[in-house]
């Protein structure tokens, strides 16, 4: 089955080269298990857009959005068997910041896939 | 969190670290069954202590550190006067000591160790069915239920196969080692044997299995995937990731919603699988870019891949695809890959051509009784406008399937061959 984990938190800024670094062998380790299919890298939102509906009306927001409770920061997808293991998986991925950013805080929401 | 929550968790811990855990410990004990024992006591201490003391940060580092002091009492314990044994217990007692960052050991060697697991657990002194439960089971991470199920068989049966496999490997004295020079190559064809297997037992699934069969062609997908990082200037390693891949994507494809099987040319394409077919792809260039003639594997998956890239089946490049199958031929001659020439023949440059092919098929002793062979004929022959022997074809090929279902639609076909082509 596969899942998408979406990493959501606060912009702090560019992430520590470690950390980075970290992250990069972290997701080479899932591709050697051969359970990571697919990710993405989203560019700082200095560049990004937000659409809004609401009330009937849309209205375009340029970013950046450093003010924003909580930006979407990337994404993988992953064919696990379970959602337990999405659940190991991110963890991993999380203590990773825990070890090489400790300032960050957020959240991975993992979302199975149709 | 709950017992049952810890339990799921460290389920999934297991499938995640299981591999690399026994391909370590095999390593340093030289004994898979061995390996795989400890490891599994290392789990039920797992199943004991972390439901209380919480799960490890570093699950695997615990795993194979509880796994090697097992390792050391049992050989203490044993008081085998072999000086092999005492020099595993030595060994192993002096890397404890001198090795406090376990993560470290664990990924030095390991890529290597796991390759040796795969090539072990899929040794040929094995049968066919103790190397696809062995191989589910050490790389895989699956429990004797969860196979047994996926097999259809009960479970004292996978764990009899299981024990009976490792207790050969022991006896005739199996190396833990990769094989080189002119044994590889036949190992290796081994080892795409069984992962094959695996995906065709999940790719035969029928709606009505539940999860675990079709589950199955996940798990050999994910066991190719890991062979080709292990083994990645191997061409039909990629050849194979390559077809399943390929395969796995028209997975949504297959079932028409009534559950009755839809034909590769029929399905639709929108629910075939972009990301797989994008992967699949990928790993058919990297066998390709490897140069070597290409093997089966390969082949198959470049015929695959023809499929894949038509956007309808109008567009299929039928030329590449019977060329495919002639280079197919030359290296695995049978039945069925002369039938898909034909058929192949047939589109590219039409009937007469494919029944030409067919025709030279008809003395083929291993073909008689095959039924596709007068089903392709008679849809040929239909194509070609002659009814009579069309019919007689579909009813010859209807007498040979025992297949009840596909009788049914090969005696439809002959019935309809009657009418005049605007009803057909």
């Amino acid at each position: 089955m596969r899942y998408m984990m979406i990493v959501k938190g606060q912009e702090l800024g560019n992430p520590p080269q470690e950390l980075v670094s970290a992250i990069i062998a972290l997701g080479e380790e899932a591709t050697k298990a051969g359970v990571m299919v697919g990710m993405g890298g989203l560019l700082p939102t200095a560049k990004a857009a937000r659409v809004r509906l609401s009330g009937g009306k849309i209205t375009v927001t340029d970013g950046p959005f450093t003010e924003a409770k909580e930006v979407i920061g990337g994404f993988t997808t992953y064919e696990l068997a379970s959602m337990e293991e999405a659940i190991e998986w991110t963890k991993r991925f999380l203590a990773l910041h825990t070890e090489y950013w400790p300032a960050w805080e957020g959240e991975v929401e993992i979302r199975p896939m149709a | 969190m709950t017992a049952s929550d810890i339990h799921r968790a460290i389920d999934a811990i297991w499938r995640i670290e299981a591999a690399r855990l026994i391909a370590g410990l095999a390593r340093m004990v030289r004994d898979v069954g061995l390996a795989e024992d400890l490891a599994q006591e290392a789990l039920v201490a797992a199943l004991e202590r972390w439901p209380r003391a919480g799960i490890p940060d570093k699950p695997g580092a615990w795993l194979m550190a509880t796994a090697k002091n097992r390792a050391i009492d049992q050989l203490r314990r044993r008081k085998l006067h072999t000086r092999k044994h005492e020099e595993i217990g030595r060994d192993l007692e002096i890397e404890q000591e001198t090795v406090p960052d376990l993560d470290a050991a664990l990924d030095d060697d390991i890529g290597d160790d796991l390759l040796r697991l795969m090539f072990t657990s899929c040794h040929p002194v094995l049968s066919t069915e103790a190397r696809v439960a062995l191989t589910l089971r050490l790389i895989g991470g699956l429990t004797t239920e969860e196979i047994a199920r996926a097999f259809l068989v009960t479970e004292p049966t996978i764990a009899q196969r299981i024990v009976r496999a490792k207790r050969t490997l022991a006896g005739k004295k199996i190396p833990f080692e990769t094989p080189r020079g002119a044994e590889l190559a036949e190992r290796l064809a081994s080892v795409l044997e069984v992962i094959y297997l695996i995906f065709n037992e999940g790719y035969a699934a029928t709606a009505g299995d539940g999860w675990i069969r079709p589950q199955l062609c996940e798990e050999a997908l994910r066991l190719g995937r890991i062979l080709a990082e292990l083994a990645p200037r191997e061409p039909e390693v990629h050849g194979l990731v390559a077809l399943m891949e390929i395969q796995a994507s028209r997975f949504g494809a297959r079932t028409g919603s009534d559950g009755t099987p839809v034909l590769l040319l029929d399905q639709d394409r929108a629910r075939w699988d972009r990301l797989l077919i994008r992967r699949g792809l990928a790993a058919l260039e990297r066998a390709e870019q490897l140069g070597s003639p290409a093997g089966p594997y390969e082949l198959q998956a470049a015929i695959a891949a023809c499929h894949a890239q038509a956007g309808t089946a109008e567009a299929t490049d039928w030329i590449r695809i019977a060329a495919l199958y002639e280079a197919l031929a030359l290296l695995t001659p049978s039945p069925v890959v002369e039938l898909n020439r034909a058929v192949a023949i047939a589109f590219a440059f039409g009937p007469e051509a494919g029944l030409a092919h067919v025709d030279a098929l008809a003395s083929e002793p291993l073909l008689k009784s095959y039924h596709l062979l007068p089903s392709v004929r008679g849809d040929l022959l239909q194509k070609l406008g002659r009814l009579d022997e069309a019919r007689a074809e579909f009813e010859r090929a209807a007498s040979l399937t025992r297949n009840a279902r596909e009788r049914a639609l090969l005696l439809e076909r002959a019935a309809a061959s009657m009418r005049p082509a605007a009803d057909r």
